[in-house]
């Protein structure tokens, strides 16, 4: 099966073209948010330099949220217009877990995390089995202090995998004392490979035109309109003309 | 006869995902229009996170349904068009990278269409344009005056400095308790009542082509405001009908004013606002007994809106000139309207 992976969730960029379980070329850049400009090029570059075309390939692999609105919208636009217009196979897989993908001891505890503003993150929880990460505690948005809360209650070492990291590290420390165990700030970037590897033996999605990002999060005006509108059916929002 | 060249347009700069496929830049052999009005309602205008998320939840539908619906392949095709801006940034950035990947998946050339030239070539579909030609572009975000010697050449001789037409419809259709979007239903109200409120008509004898909206919202929403303070209650249609009096007098005053200066052979008008009843009529009523040799080109009602065909005829000129983008192209929600890329000025 040959495979384009694509990661754009947040600031790094991954892409990567597989044959089965072999790389056949990779590129991650972790210099800006311009993701729009330099994901294509760096897709063509890829498949050209692995040898092949895009219409050779089996399948495309995106990694769907959550993350950053805009690079979400990106990666997963180009996965499914890419996938739709080519007639290839389509899985969107967790960008949380393809960053516990990074962590390969067995059996442990890793939680993947990325910034979402003011003491919030987009996290879940996941445990390695048999080399792959595991769901523990679903992806969700939650603040650093009630993410703790629940942690603790494993009363075991938790491996904390990602670049915004960083700015809670104190928060963490003082909260889970010795279960917080910092990755080395390598395995901090997200990898397509990674994602390939994880997504070549996922099902597919079913209806392409259906798949969209997992944000984890409505919009403040959906979700003030809902808190004001609580009983309201739901119209058909966006109708052909 | 000669193989026709076909376009796959798309348009996503704000509440409308739209997907054509246009031949010669002529002819509409589809033109997929999913719109996002019914979510938008909800808050009284386009909320853009909102907007971007429904331009993926269509994208690929309405690339297929285009397809489909033209009857065609992606082998029929010669190139694909696509807004880049001005809009939403967001919002473009699903067209600008689905167009992308469509135009790499079938090795077809992308070409870079800006929004607004897109408005004025939906007219095109009417009949081949003459020029020079002066346009009058009236949208929820433009109020422009654009001079054109020749195709893809264009010069702004004379824009809103604050609020676009379209955009003072929307806010005092608020007032009045109209939904977004409140352009069409103030229209009809218009045409039930009487200009009998007399509001400003800003800057109508200043010696320039531009246009001012904000004083005339803000006299509109102080009249409603005070008849409230005092329990009066105002006819509402004579309110609409004084709003789109005051409106459509500056936008005839300054256009029949610029054809003086610039003598044209067509006169188009386009953008959603160009929708608009009320303007329509008097430009059909004044324009040929004043300006007999020139002829008026309004945009068909349908394609007033955003949509993908009007792109498709925008992109196809510069399909002819050879202006393809690449796959590094990006949206610029403040693209300026200007000549296009590498036109001769």
């Amino acid at each position: 099966m040959k495979l384009l992976a694509i990661e754009t969730s947040n600031r790094p960029l991954s892409v990567a073209v597989l044959d089965d379980t072999k790389v056949l070329a990779t590129t991650t850049t972790n210099v800006g948010r311009n993701h729009s400009s330099t994901l294509l090029p760096i897709i063509e570059k890829s498949i050209s330099q692995a040898g092949l075309t895009a219409d050779e390939l089996d399948r495309v692999v995106v990694a769907a949220g959550p993350g950053s609105y805009t690079g979400l919208r990106i990666g997963v636009t180009t996965a499914k217009t890419l996938a739709f217009t080519l007639h290839k196979e389509l899985v969107g897989l967790s960008s949380l877990a393809v960053l516990a993908g990074n962590i390969v001891t067995e059996g442990q505890l890793v939680a993947p995390l990325f910034d979402a503003r003011r003491d919030n993150i987009f996290t879940g929880l996941y445990r390695i089995q048999a080399g792959q990460p595991v769901t523990e505690l679903p992806d969700q948005h939650i603040s650093v202090a009630e993410w703790c809360q629940q942690l603790a209650a494993y009363q075991e070492s938790i491996v904390f995998v990602g670049s915004d990291v960083a700015q809670y590290a104190d928060a963490l420390q003082t909260q889970l004392g010795s279960q917080f165990v910092r990755a080395q700030p390598q395995l901090d970037l997200p990898q397509a490979v990674v994602l390939g590897l994880m997504g070549r033996t996922a099902t597919p999605v079913a209806k392409i035109h259906d798949f969209v990002p997992n944000y984890l999060r409505l919009t403040q005006a959906e979700r003030e309109w809902l808190a004001k509108h609580p009983k309201e059916d739901h119209a058909p929002y966006v109708e052909k003309i | 006869m000669e193989k026709q060249n076909l376009i796959l347009a798309f348009e996503s700069s704000c509440d409308e995902t739209s997907v054509a496929v246009v031949a010669d830049g002529q002819t509409i052999l589809s033109n997929v229009i999913a719109t996002q009005i019914n979510s938008h309602k909800r808050f009284g205008g386009v909320v853009p996170e909102v907007a971007s998320r429904h331009h993926i939840e269509e994208i690929t539908i309405c690339i297929e349904d285009a397809l489909k619906e033209a009857n065609v392949t992606y082998d029929d095709l010669d190139a694909v068009a696509v807004t880049y801006g001005p809009g939403l940034v967001g919002a473009l950035l699903v067209g600008v990278n689905a167009a992308k990947t469509v135009a790499y998946a079938h090795h077809l050339p992308l070409i870079p269409v800006n929004h607004m030239a897109g408005h004025i070539y939906a007219a095109r579909f009417v009949k081949p344009f003459e020029f020079p030609l002066m346009a009058l572009l009236v949208s929820g975000g433009h109020t422009e005056l654009v001079y054109m010697q020749a195709d893809g050449q264009f010069e702004i001789i004379g824009e809103t400095r604050d609020d676009a037409a379209g955009e003072a419809y929307d806010k005092i259709g608020r007032v009045l308790g109209v939904p977004y979007p409140a352009g069409k239903v103030i229209d009809e109200m218009a045409h039930q009542g009487q200009d009998t409120f007399n509001f400003p008509r800003a800057m109508i004898d200043e010696d320039n082509y531009d246009f001012s909206f904000s004083g005339l919202k803000s006299a509109f929403i102080n009249t409603v405001h005070h008849a409230d303070q005092i329990g009066e209650t105002l006819d509402k249609n004579d309110l609409a009908a004084s709003f789109q009096a005051s409106v459509v007098d500056v936008l005839m005053s300054k256009t029949l004013r610029v054809l003086k200066e610039y003598p044209v052979k067509q006169l188009v008008l386009a953008g959603g606002v160009a929708a608009n009843h009320g303007l329509r009529e008097r430009l059909q009523a004044e324009l040929p007994t004043k300006f007999p040799n020139t002829e008026l080109l309004l945009a068909p009602l349908k394609l007033c809106g955003d949509n993908g065909a009007m792109i498709g005829a925008a992109g196809y000129i510069q399909y002819q000139h050879h202006q393809f983008g690449d796959a590094s192209l990006n949206a610029d929600p403040s693209l300026e309207f200007d000549w296009m890329p590498k036109m001769p000025h």
